[in-house]
């Protein structure tokens, strides 16, 4: 049976990790390559790899780490963060990147989606989707949460999977960084429509709260990062948690 | 020396890392037939979609040429795919090395609990069943990761099976042939032990 997916995100500046609430305040948490060494070690199916400067600096580190990554780590790993363009993609999948994940570029210009999809694959294409409730309605964001869009996250998704996405990875702006659980009903809503998998971000405090996404909220996955980088708990705490729940996971 | 076949396919650098990982020093990307042969494995990996990666095959004359093969040849997700016997992705013809269909998922299966049947599947799954070498100090029910929408049917040459909504041959071998659906070079350690494996045989 296909296991649900624990995934850690690293978000990344200069080569090293960082986490914030809210998307501000960040603080360094260490090196990239070891910390994900480490995850992968306890457990963690997949890594994500986002380049929180990108989007106002160089990449050139960046692509470095990425080559630093697929040498060293033996999971699958995605990379993201200031994607812009199909010469963007192509440097990250060259320096070893399994799959990327796009967002703003996707919003600005949807048959990017199509581009990436028709060179290099489905499988290599992750659309990110920032979200939050304005007026009862879950409309999306660019730009990391500062920047609203026309456009409603349930249509957005759907026009992302019929242009070529392989999976949709959906957080919650109302939700990222409070540890107060998911937005389960929009998650179900949301996977039970698509037919790529669907990956929950932002907003778990506990173990209790990822078991709830992936059973009630039907999703596929769940990407974590502010519990595991403070310590609050681990790979292994989280998936024995699950697996006693009855919940398929890759047990290591 | 280990040989990559060179097909202007996709993601390579992976399957390299990972045979760099595991200690393999000598490895050449090539579609060189001389070269080829010297090897002493041979790994056709592959993503992407099989009906050009078979084309791309046919531009080099290597879909005669790679069944002509003896040493140890392993196959990875469409270069597993490619030995089969056909594959519905494009409906295509592929080289025939195992005679197995290739098929694609229906995204319309429901599962035992209600939730959909993602296509493509993508993540980890189990692999049981384990008859060969290949799965020597494999434990039976092992995860490996997939990425995939079609798969190759169950068949006389399966030496692992995976369920998803249904079974399907994990992997496959036919004399000196050998083919993984789910990727060993990102499987983790598991992976990493069945690629030690092949590199044995």
């Amino acid at each position: 049976m296909i296991a649900k997916r624990i995934i850690p995100c690293l978000d990344v500046r200069d080569g090293r990790t960082v986490k914030g609430v809210h998307f501000v305040g960040l603080r360094d948490i260490g090196d990239a390559v070891e910390l994900g060494s480490r995850y992968a070690e306890e457990g963690a199916d997949e890594l994500v790899y986002l380049d929180i400067s990108a989007t106002y600096e160089g990449r050139h580190t960046f692509t470095q780490l990425v080559e630093r990554i697929a040498s060293h780590i033996n999971i699958p790993f995605t990379v993201g963060g200031g994607i812009s363009n199909a010469d963007d993609a192509e440097r990250l999948l060259a320096a070893g990147a399994d799959k990327i994940s796009i967002n703003s570029a996707a919003i600005r210009n949807p048959s990017f989606i199509d581009e990436l999809a028709n060179k290099y694959g489905s499988q290599f294409v992750v659309v990110a989707i920032d979200a939050k409730t304005i007026n009862g309605k879950w409309m999306c964001t660019t730009h990391g949460g500062r920047q609203l869009t026309e456009r409603e996250l349930m249509s957005w998704a759907y026009e992302a999977q019929e242009r070529g996405a392989g999976e949709i990875l959906f957080t919650s702006m109302d939700h990222d960084g409070t540890r107060v659980g998911y937005p389960c009903d929009t998650y179900a809503e949301l996977s039970s429509m698509l037919s790529i998998p669907v990956i929950a971000s932002g907003g778990a405090g506990t173990s209790e709260h990822i078991a709830e996404v992936l059973t009630r909220g039907k999703a596929d996955a769940a990407l974590v990062a502010g519990i595991l980088h403070d310590g609050v708990t681990t790979i292994p705490e989280i998936k024995d948690f699950l697996h006693k729940q009855g919940i398929p996971v890759r047990l290591t | 020396m280990i040989a990559i076949i060179d097909y202007n396919t996709g993601n390579i650098r992976s399957v390299i890392n990972a045979l760099q990982r595991i200690g393999a020093d000598d490895v050449r990307i090539t579609s060189d037939k001389e070269l080829i042969l010297s090897a002493s494995h041979v790994l056709l990996p592959g993503v992407g979609n099989a009906a050009a990666a078979m084309e791309e095959l046919k531009k080099r004359e290597l879909d005669t040429f790679i069944p002509t093969l003896t040493q140890p040849v392993l196959g990875i997700c469409i270069g597993a795919q490619l030995m089969c016997e056909s594959s519905e992705e494009g409906d295509t013809r592929c080289l025939g090395i195992f005679p197995t269909p290739v098929k694609l998922f229906p995204s319309s299966l429901a599962l035992p609990d209600g939730q959909r049947l993602k296509v493509p599947e993508m993540g980890w799954n189990q692999i049981t069943s384990l008859r060969s070498p290949l799965f020597t100090d494999i434990p039976e029910g092992s995860f490996v990761y997939y990425v995939h929408s079609f798969y190759p049917a169950l068949s006389n040459s399966a030496i692992a099976e995976t369920e998803y909504g249904f079974p399907f041959s994990a992997a496959l071998n036919e004399s000196n042939f050998y083919g993984t659906q789910f990727h060993p070079e990102k499987s983790g350690k598991v992976g990493e032990k069945i690629l030690r494996n092949f590199l044995k045989l």
